[in-house]
């Protein structure tokens, strides 16, 4: 642990919020207020604020559609992402995208994706354009995929797998490996013993293994995967192992969880409670540190969700704006 | 002005434009071809001749022959244009649009709306279609019919040399997404094109190639000079022919269809792809909507038949429209009463 305490506080907060963000949806999606699907991303913080982190904003990250932990953690504002949930014309999308579809490419954020395994391609000609630009002082600007466990079974990423590794393109496949694709367990429908990073070995790449609930484990092993990569090696790949605390989809009765799986996987590796237990020992920050940071994000939340309802609704006139930039 | 070939306009507009625009990138399979050969890069330079010479000029980050992955082709050219390039993806045959058709239609033709408008993505994928070579129900398709009906999306199909030149420049510096259709069966055509370095054709502006005043005709592509030849015999019997090049499908100059029906009041669509849901079918509603009073006759539309693509010479050719069917079309549409 190498972190200064203002970097500690910022990676619990970032992934207080994401968590808090979820927790507060799946409350909200009760009433009704929410339309359309949403898939949350609570139990896998670790994995998107220990990678993002590492990351400036001309670094490029493509989601997916479990995708608003990456989006909070590239950089995209806590209030706009709310309202674009809410369907506001306020929203960081205007209403057009909601919670599958929330992009801000001024922070590198290339977009969450309603398509499962359509991320990969995009992100190899991100890392493409990379190559075109040449590397700066610290290096190559990269780009990163996220992908679940069910990605790794699409066409797509293999194509983008090989087609980074022909071209050296400066990307980084990062595999969350959160055990369900949708509502099939990763022992059915991985056929590589389960293992995805040996996909990418395969392809020729270097691969990284880490465990996606510990905070500390992520962000030593992007720092080893980014030095590597930016330093022009070509494509690497990392596959996190995480949980996910929620259903495929809010709504999901999980009836294929196990008996009282859910308990044991929030008990035993929930990265909020393994950064706490792992920062309080060895005298990093105290529970009043870590206190305060809980009560400032509840109210960002609480501002965020007020905010979101107050928002301004979108007009029947806006379905046709912004097809094209001039048609 | 200069004489060339439509394959030689294609390849001098990419390398105009890749002089004149550092973030102009090519990719596709085979772009620079013989890679990873004895015979060594551009041992091939691109099966249609539209990429020959671009690799050495600009080398391997700016001319990316990637490997047959028609998704991960167009999606990087998606990932490019998102990051601030303007990338011209390449798909070797119009037919595999299928194989890559999510990067199209769900990624780059949706991501400015989805995005609320705060993203472009300057994508050009290039494609040959058509058919004529007998090259079969997977070689040969007008994919037009598909790709037009898709939001988000500006569909080219150039019919000549100068129209290639001025429509693949406006093509490479439009912000949107641009479909650009070449038809493998013109790109051994000749025309005169200008020399003009900025010479460009705005998008949804058709050509009127024969103005006639008794019956329209609208087309675009190698069925286009079929239509031309029919113009021209009926004129020798006094009949006037408008025939319409409409050089784009979207967006498409309901203006000079409407102008010319007005006129005539008699309309022939002249279309490659298969008849349902198709371009004929959309125009025909165009006109039955827009310019019902004007109609002296049911407008028509020679088109193929509901069938995929035939490989023998006889089926080919029974299946594609013809100077003959399109000419006993507008003889139809004329002696309506």
């Amino acid at each position: 642990m190498q972190l200064s305490r203002e970097a500690l506080l910022a990676a619990y907060r970032q992934m207080k919020i994401i968590r808090e963000f979820e927790e507060r949806l799946h409350v909200e999606i009760q009433t009704g207020e929410i339309a359309g699907f949403t898939h949350l991303y609570c139990g896998q913080e670790a994995v998107a604020v220990g990678v993002c982190e590492h990351l400036s904003p001309a670094d490029k990250i493509v989601s997916t559609h479990r995708g608003h932990g990456h989006c909070l953690a590239k950089g995209c504002d806590v209030n706009d992402m709310m309202k674009e949930i809410w369907g506001s014309r306020e929203g960081l999308c205007k209403g057009k995208g909601g919670s599958m579809h929330i992009a801000d490419v001024t922070k590198g954020m290339l977009g969450a994706n309603g398509i499962v395994g359509a991320g990969a391609p995009i992100a190899v000609g991100a890392a493409l354009a990379s190559r075109v630009d040449g590397p700066g002082p610290d290096g190559l600007k990269i780009a990163i995929a996220f992908s679940g466990d069910g990605a790794c079974n699409q066409g797509t990423t293999f194509e983008a797998m090989n087609l980074a590794a022909v071209t050296k393109a400066p990307c980084i496949f990062v595999f969350e490996n959160n055990h369900y694709s949708e509502h099939t367990g990763v022992s059915y429908a991985v056929g590589t013993n389960q293992d995805i990073a040996s996909r990418a070995e395969a392809f020729g790449m270097k691969a990284w293994r880490a465990d996606g609930t510990d905070f500390f484990a992520v962000h030593d092993t992007m720092r080893e995967v980014l030095d590597y990569v930016r330093a022009g090696h070509g494509p690497a790949a990392v596959e996190f192992d995480t949980e996910r605390f929620f259903g495929h989809f809010e709504g999901d009765p999980q009836r294929y969880r196990g008996p009282g799986e859910l308990d044991r996987i929030r008990a035993t590796r929930d990265c909020l409670t393994r950064f706490r237990a792992s920062v309080k020992g060895a005298g990093l920050l105290s529970d009043a540190d870590l206190d305060a940071v809980d009560d400032d994000v509840m109210a960002a939340i609480e501002g965020a969700v007020a905010a979101a309802r107050a928002a301004a609704r979108p007009t029947p006139e806006d379905v046709l704006a912004d097809v094209y930039i001039a048609y | 002005m200069s004489n060339m070939m439509y394959r030689a306009a294609v390849l001098s507009t990419i390398m105009e434009e890749m002089e004149r625009d550092p973030n102009v990138v090519v990719l596709g399979e085979d772009v620079v071809g013989g890679m990873g050969t004895e015979g060594g890069p551009e041992a091939i330079g691109g099966i249609w001749s539209t990429s020959t010479g671009l690799y050495d000029r600009f080398g391997a980050t700016r001319v990316i022959d990637t490997p047959i992955s028609e998704s991960a082709i167009v999606g990087a050219a998606a990932g490019l244009a998102l990051s601030g390039k303007r990338p011209i993806a390449e798909l070797m045959f119009a037919d595999f649009i299928g194989v890559s058709l999510d990067q199209i239609w769900n990624q780059i033709a949706k991501f400015r709306y989805m995005f609320g408008g705060k993203t472009r993505c300057p994508a050009v994928i290039r494609m040959a279609y058509g058919a004529g070579y007998n090259a079969a129900a997977q070689h040969s398709q007008s994919v037009h019919q598909i790709l037009t009906g898709m939001p988000g999306l500006k569909v080219v199909m150039p019919t000549t040399p100068a129209d290639v030149k001025g429509l693949l420049r406006t093509a490479i510096r439009d912000d949107d997404p641009v479909i650009f259709l070449e038809h493998k069966a013109l790109y051994a055509t000749t025309g005169e094109v200008p020399d003009d370095r900025d010479f460009m054709i705005p998008f949804g502006h058709a050509r009127l190639s024969r103005a006639g005043g008794d019956v329209t005709i609208i087309s675009s592509g190698l069925l286009l000079g079929m239509c031309e030849a029919v113009a021209d015999k009926l004129k020798g019997e006094g009949i006037g022919c408008d025939v319409i090049d409409l050089r784009t499908t979207s967006p498409l100059d309901e203006e000079t269809i409407l102008d010319s029906v007005e006129v005539t009041g008699r309309v022939v669509v002249v279309d490659e792809a298969p008849p349902r849901c198709g371009l004929g079918a959309d125009l025909c509603a165009l006109v039955a909507e827009k310019a019902f009073s004007s109609l002296k006759a049911p407008p028509l539309q020679v088109t193929p038949p509901h069938t995929p693509i035939p490989f023998a010479r006889e089926l080919e050719s029974a299946y594609l429209p013809s100077v003959d069917k399109i000419e006993a079309a507008v003889r139809r549409v004329l002696a309506w009463r």
